[in-house]
C-alpha cells in the first residue's frame, strides 16, 4: 500500500505472577505441595465452603515486601484486600481475593543488562493475591476440578510498557526469576509453574514522522522464557504485517484482544476481543482487615534484603578481579556466591580460589548434579586447599585429586594431600634427578627441543609432563619448567 | 415446663437430674409443640441423646462438663454443624452437610451444651419474618396467624414456646432482636467482632453477628460468656477479654444514663409499642437511671445505607453457591453458563435473588461510587453519631420494631414495607455496637412488645445487667404463650 520506508518500535509491558514459597496457602493452613493427589491439600477455607473465613499468611506478606524493596518499590503503609468477582469452576468462591486500589508495592524499577546496555524498566505495582485451582480435562465428556492449587499465594508484578523487544523481555523475565530465587521468596521453577507471564504488546510504526500504533494484544499465560521471547517476536511481526495490509489496523479502530501462544506452531492465536472490559465488581473484602505496615515490620524486612545480583556481580568483578564469565557463574546463585565469599573471608587467595571454584568445585557439583553448597565441603576447607596451591605445597593438578577426596572425607586437605602422597616436592636435588631420568628416556624430544624451532616449545612441555609423571604429581610444575629450561640451555652451550 | 439454662446446668452438674433426662424431655416437648410452630428445620434426637450421655459420663467421672452442662440448645440453620444438614433455609443447600463445626458450635459443646436441632430462618438470613424459607413459615407461638419475626424466627419461637431453654441466632440488621421482640424473649447482638463468625454462613459479612436468645437475660449472659471471645480463624474477631457477664448482672444501675432519641420515636411507630417502651424507661428511672435526650442526625439514612451494603456483600458472599462443588445443581445443564444460571435460578428464592441483583448492581462499575462507596461514607457518619452519643449516655433505649408481630403474608408482596420493620435495629449493625431486645409488655391483642437497649462497643455487660434488673422488676417474660401452656 505504501512505498514509504517505515520504522517500527515494539512496546511491551509485562504482568508476571510469581508463586511464593510459603509453607502454607495464602488464607488457610493447607500445605503447598506440587504433586499431591488431586484435592488432598484442601480445607473448608480454600474449598470456599459456607461459613469458612480467610486469614492472611504473614510470611507471604513479608516475602512480597522483600520483593517490592528489591524492585525499588514504595511499600504501602496501609494496604487492603479486595474481592475480584468472576465465575469459573476452579475458583470455588467465585471471587478471588486480590488487591485492587491499594497494592502493597508501587512505583519501582528493575535494571537489566541487554547486550551490554543497562536498561531501567519501571515497575508499576506488585500486589498479593490467591491462585485458582485447576480444571482437568483428562476424562472425556467432563471437567474435573483440582483445588490443591486454590489459595496459593501469588505476587503479581506489573511493569510499565518500557520493554522494547522480545530479547529485552526475555532478559527481564530471566533476571526476575534470578531475583526472586535470590531473595528466597520463590522457588522460581518453570516446570512447576511458579512463574507465569502475560505480555501486552503493540507496535508503534513511524512513516515519515507520522506515528501509528497497532491495537494492544495481551498474550495469556506463558510459562517459559522461550515462549515469552517467541510470542512477543511473533506478535511484533504479525501486528506490523497486519498494519501494512490494512492501515485501519490501529489502536482505537480495532479492539484490543487476548491471544494465546501455540508453542508447537510458533504462532499466537486469537482468543477473545477485549472490547467489553470485564466488570470484576471489586470491593473491599469484609472478611479481612486492612494491613497497616508498621515501621518495625518494614525495618525487619529491610534488614533481610540481601545484596542484589546486579550489585554483587559488579562488586565481585572489581573486588575479586573475576572475569565477567566466572562472575556470572558464581553470582548466579545466592548460596554459591555466599560460599565463594566465605571462602575468601577464610583467607583463600582470590585468584586461585576463582579458578578452583569454577574448574574444580562447580565441576564436581555439576558432575554429581547437586548445588555446590551441597558438596559437604565448607568455605574453610575450600580456602585451605586454595592456600595450599598458593604456597606451593600442592600443585594445581594435585589439588583436583585432593578436592575429590574431600568430598568423601571431612579431614583437612593437608592430611588428605599427605595420605595421597601429593605434597609437592620442593627439594631441587630430587627434582634434578627426575629431570635427568626424563631426558635420558626421551632423547628425541630433547633433540627437538634443542634443534627444531617449530617443536621446541611443545617438546619442552612434553618433557615437563614426563617429569611430573615420574614424580607422581609431587613435583612443583613451575619449578620443573624452570629446571628443564636450565638444563636445555646448558646443553645448548 | 422446661427450666432455665442456668437451672438445668446447675441441676445436671449437681446430679439432681441427668443430661439425658433433660434432653429426652426437651425432645419430647419439641415433638409435641413444634407441629404448629415450625421452629425447627431439623431435630437431631439421636445425636442429642448421645451427646447428653457423654455429659453424664463426664460428670460420673468427676469431671465438670462446663457451664452449660446438659443444656439443650437450638441453633439457627445458617450456622455450620457436623452431622446432618446446614441448609440456611434454602433449596440450594437442601442437602448440604458441613465438614466442620462453627466456632460457636464448638464452644457450646465444649461447655457441655447439647445441640438438639437446627432452627428455621429466612433464606440465608434475608428477611424479617421467617416467611422467605424453602420449607414452612415459622408461626408466632403467641398467635399462629402472626409471624415470629426474622430472620432468626425459628430460634426465637423455639425459646418462646419453651421447646428449648436457649437458642443461637444471627443478627445482620436485627435478625435476633426483632424476632425476640415479636416472641417475648431476650435476644442479644454483641459488638461486631465479639463472637467469631467462623462457620456462620455469611450474608452481610461486615454486619453479621451471632448471639444468644433465652427467656431471661441471665441465661443470655450465661451463653454469651461461652460463645464470646477471640478466634484467630475470623480476622474480624476482636482479641479482647470477655468479662464474667453473669457475675455483673446485679451491678447497681445508679447513675445509669439512658439516651432517648426522637429519631427512634417518630412517625410510623405504633402507639401501643411507644406506650410500652416509655413505660419500661419510666421503670428504669425508678431504679436509678436518668434519661438524657440525644440526637442521631443520620438515622434517616440508615435503611438506604444498610440495604446497599448488605446486598452488595450478599451478592458476593452468595456467588459460591453455583452447583459446581456442592449444593443444588440443575439436573441437565446445556453448558457451563446454563449450569450456573439454572442451578442458582432453581436454588434461590425470590428475596435472595432480589438482593443479589440489587447488590450486583450497586457494585457494578460506574455505580460503585454512587452507591457502595457513598453507603460506606454514610455508615461512617452513623457510627460517629453513636460514638458521639455514647459520650453522654451509657445506653440508648428504643423500640425494637415499629409494630408488634404482623400477620403472615401481610408484607410478603411489599419488600419495602418488610425492610422498614428493621428500621430501629439496623443502625446497631452499621455502627458495629451491641444491642439487646427485652420483653416489655403486650399489645391489646396480646402480642409481645420489646424494648431495645443499645450500648457502646463491648458494652454487653451493662446491657445485660440493665435487662436482667428490669426483668427482676417485671413479669412480662414470665408470661407463657398459649401454644405452650397446654403442656
Ligand atoms: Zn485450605
Amino acid at each position: 500500500m505504501t512505498d514509504q520506508a517505515i520504522t517500527t518500535r515494539t512496546i511491551i509491558g509485562l504482568e508476571i505472577h510469581v508463586q511464593l514459597r510459603t509453607a502454607t496457602k495464602m488464607f488457610c493452613g493447607c500445605p503447598l505441595k506440587f504433586d499431591a493427589p488431586p484435592n488432598t491439600c484442601v480445607c473448608p477455607v480454600c474449598l470456599g465452603h459456607p461459613g469458612a473465613l480467610p486469614v492472611i499468611n504473614r510470611q507471604a506478606l513479608a516475602y512480597s515486601m522483600l520483593t517490592g524493596l528489591a524492585l525499588s518499590c514504595d511499600i504501602a503503609r496501609h494496604t487492603k484486600w479486595d474481592r475480584k468477582s468472576y465465575y469459573y469452576p476452579d475458583m470455588p468462591k467465585n471471587y478471588q481475593i486480590s488487591q485492587y486500589d491499594l497494592p502493597l508495592c508501587e512505583h519501582g524499577h528493575f535494571e537489566i543488562s541487554v547486550e551490554g546496555d543497562t536498561r531501567r524498566i519501571r515497575i508499576k505495582r506488585a500486589h498479593l493475591e490467591e491462585d485458582a485451582g485447576k480444571n482437568l480435562h483428562d476424562v472425556p465428556g467432563c471437567t474435573l476440578v483440582d483445588l490443591n492449587r486454590a489459595g496459593t499465594p501469588l505476587l503479581e508484578i506489573v511493569t510499565e510498557p518500557d520493554l522494547t523487544s522480545a530479547e529485552e523481555a526475555f532478559v527481564f523475565c530471566t533476571e526476575l526469576q534470578r531475583l526472586v530465587t535470590y531473595l528466597g521468596v520463590s522457588e522460581g521453577s518453570m516446570q512447576k509453574g511458579h512463574m507465569r507471564f502475560e505480555p501486552n504488546v503493540n507496535v508503534a510504526i513511524d512513516v515519515g514522522g507520522t506515528e501509528y500504533r497497532t491495537p494492544i494484544v495481551e498474550i495469556k499465560n506463558l510459562n517459559s522464557f522461550k515462549s515469552v521471547r517467541g510470542a512477543i517476536a511473533f506478535e511484533s511481526q504479525r501486528q506490523t504485517a497486519a498494519w501494512q495490509e490494512d492501515h485501519d489496523y490501529v489502536l482505537g479502530k480495532v479492539p484490543n484482544e487476548n491471544r494465546g501462544w501455540n508453542d508447537d506452531r510458533g504462532v499466537t492465536e486469537f482468543q477473545r476481543p477485549k472490547e467489553a472490559a470485564h466488570d470484576y465488581r471489586y470491593f473491599p473484602d469484609p472478611d479481612l482487615v486492612p494491613v497497616d505496615v508498621t515501621d518495625e515490620m518494614l525495618a525487619g524486612v529491610t534488614a533481610r534484603l540481601p545484596e542484589l545480583p546486579i550489585a554483587r556481580r559488579a562488586r565481585f568483578m572489581s573486588e575479586f578481579g573475576l572475569s565477567p564469565k566466572d562472575t556470572e557463574i558464581i553470582v548466579g546463585h545466592r548460596g554459591t556466591a555466599d560460599l565463594f565469599e566465605n571462602a575468601v573471608k577464610c583467607g583463600a587467595p582470590v585468584d586461585i580460589l576463582g579458578k578452583q571454584f569454577v574448574n574444580v568445585w562447580l565441576k564436581l557439583a555439576n558432575d554429581r548434579n547437586v548445588p555446590v553448597t551441597d558438596l559437604s565441603v565448607d568455605a574453610e576447607r575450600m580456602a585451605r586447599l586454595a592456600s595450599m596451591v598458593a604456597d606451593g605445597s600442592v600443585s594445581a593438578t594435585a589439588a583436583n585429586r585432593i578436592a575429590e577426596a574431600m568430598l568423601d572425607r571431612r579431614d583437612p586437605p593437608d592430611l588428605l594431600a599427605d595420605e595421597l602422597g601429593l605434597v609437592q616436592v620442593q627439594d631441587t636435588g630430587a627434582m634434578e634427578a627426575w629431570v635427568s631420568e626424563a631426558f635420558a628416556a626421551n632423547e628425541q624430544a630433547v633433540r627437538d627441543a634443542l634443534t627444531n624451532p617449530k617443536k621446541a616449545k611443545a617438546s619442552a612441555g612434553f618433557l615437563r609432563g614426563k617429569v611430573m609423571r615420574i614424580s607422581g604429581g609431587k613435583a612443583d610444575p613451575k619449578l620443573v619448567g624452570q629446571l628443564i629450561e636450565k638444563r636445555l640451555s646448558e646443553l645448548r652451550e | 415446663m422446661i427450666a432455665s439454662a442456668t437451672d438445668i446446668a446447675k441441676a445436671v452438674r449437681t446430679k439432681e437430674c441427668s443430661a439425658k433426662e433433660v434432653a429426652a424431655q426437651c425432645l419430647a416437648r419439641i415433638e409435641s409443640t413444634d407441629g404448629n410452630t415450625h421452629a425447627f428445620l431439623r431435630i437431631s434426637g439421636e445425636k442429642a441423646i448421645e451427646r447428653a450421655r457423654q455429659v453424664d459420663e463426664a460428670i460420673a467421672r468427676g469431671e465438670d462438663p462446663g457451664p452449660l452442662a446438659g443444656v439443650p440448645i437450638a441453633v439457627k440453620d445458617n450456622i455450620c454443624t457436623v452431622g446432618g444438614t446446614t441448609t440456611c433455609g434454602s433449596k440450594i443447600l437442601e442437602k448440604f452437610e458441613s465438614r466442620y463445626d462453627a466456632h460457636v458450635a464448638q464452644r457450646l459443646q465444649a461447655a457441655g451444651a447439647v445441640i438438639v436441632g437446627k432452627t428455621n430462618l429466612d433464606e440465608f438470613g434475608m428477611g424479617s419474618s421467617t416467611e422467605n424459607t424453602a420449607t414452612a413459615t415459622t408461626c408466632n407461638p403467641w398467635n399462629a396467624s402472626r409471624v415470629a419475626g426474622g430472620s432468626s424466627g425459628g430460634s426465637a419461637a423455639a425459646v418462646a414456646a419453651r421447646m428449648v431453654p436457649a437458642a443461637i441466632g444471627s443478627d445482620t440488621g436485627g435478625s435476633i432482636r426483632q424476632p425476640a421482640s415479636f416472641c417475648s424473649v431476650v435476644g442479644l447482638k454483641g459488638t461486631y467482632g465479639r463472637v467469631s463468625r467462623y462457620g456462620l454462613v455469611a450474608y452481610g459479612s461486615s454486619l453479621d453477628q451471632i448471639g444468644p436468645l433465652a427467656v431471661e437475660a441471665r441465661d443470655v449472659a450465661l451463653l454469651m460468656g461461652v460463645i464470646a471471645g477471640h478466634d484467630r480463624r475470623d480476622s474480624t474477631s476482636v482479641d479482647a477479654e470477655v468479662p464474667d457477664y453473669v457475675a455483673g448482672l446485679d451491678d447497681p444501675l445508679d447513675g445509669l444514663r439512658i439516651g432517648i432519641s426522637e429519631e427512634y420515636l417518630g412517625e410510623g411507630l405504633d402507639e401501643e409499642v411507644r406506650g410500652c417502651v416509655m413505660a419500661a424507661i419510666e421503670n428504669l428511672k425508678t431504679r436509678g437511671a436518668s434519661v438524657v435526650p440525644i440526637h442521631l442526625p443520620h438515622m434517616n439514612y440508615a435503611i438506604a445505607c444498610y440495604y446497599v451494603i448488605v446486598t452488595a456483600e450478599a451478592s458476593s458472599n452468595l456467588a459460591r453457591f453455583d452447583g459446581v462443588h456442592y449444593g443444588h445443581r440443575t439436573p441437565e445443564p446445556k453448558d457451563m453458563i446454563d449450569m450456573y444460571a439454572s442451578s442458582r435460578g432453581e436454588g434461590f428464592g425470590a428475596e435472595v435473588k432480589r438482593r443479589i441483583m440489587l447488590g450486583t448492581y450497586a457494585l457494578s462499575s460506574g455505580y460503585y461510587d454512587a452507591y457502595y462507596l457513598k453507603a460506606l461514607k454514610v455508615r461512617t457518619l452513623i457510627r460517629r453519631d453513636f460514638e458521639e452519643a455514647f459520650q453522654s449516655v451509657d445506653a440508648i433505649a428504643s423500640p425494637v420494631a415499629p409494630t408488634p408481630a404482623f400477620t403472615i403474608g401481610e408484607k410478603t408482596e411489599d419488600p419495602l414495607a418488610m425492610y422498614l420493620s428493621d428500621i430501629y435495629t439496623i443502625s446497631a449493625n452499621l455502627a458495629g455496637i451491641c444491642a439487646i431486645s427485652v420483653p416489655c409488655g403486650f399489645s391489646g391483642a396480646g402480642l409481645p412488645i420489646g424494648l431495645q437497649l443499645m450500648g457502646p462497643a463491648f458494652g454487653e455487660g451493662k446491657l445485660l445487667s440493665v435487662a436482667h434488673q428490669y426483668q427482676q422488676a417485671t413479669d412480662h417474660h414470665e408470661q407463657v404463650p398459649p401454644a405452650s401452656s397446654t403442656d
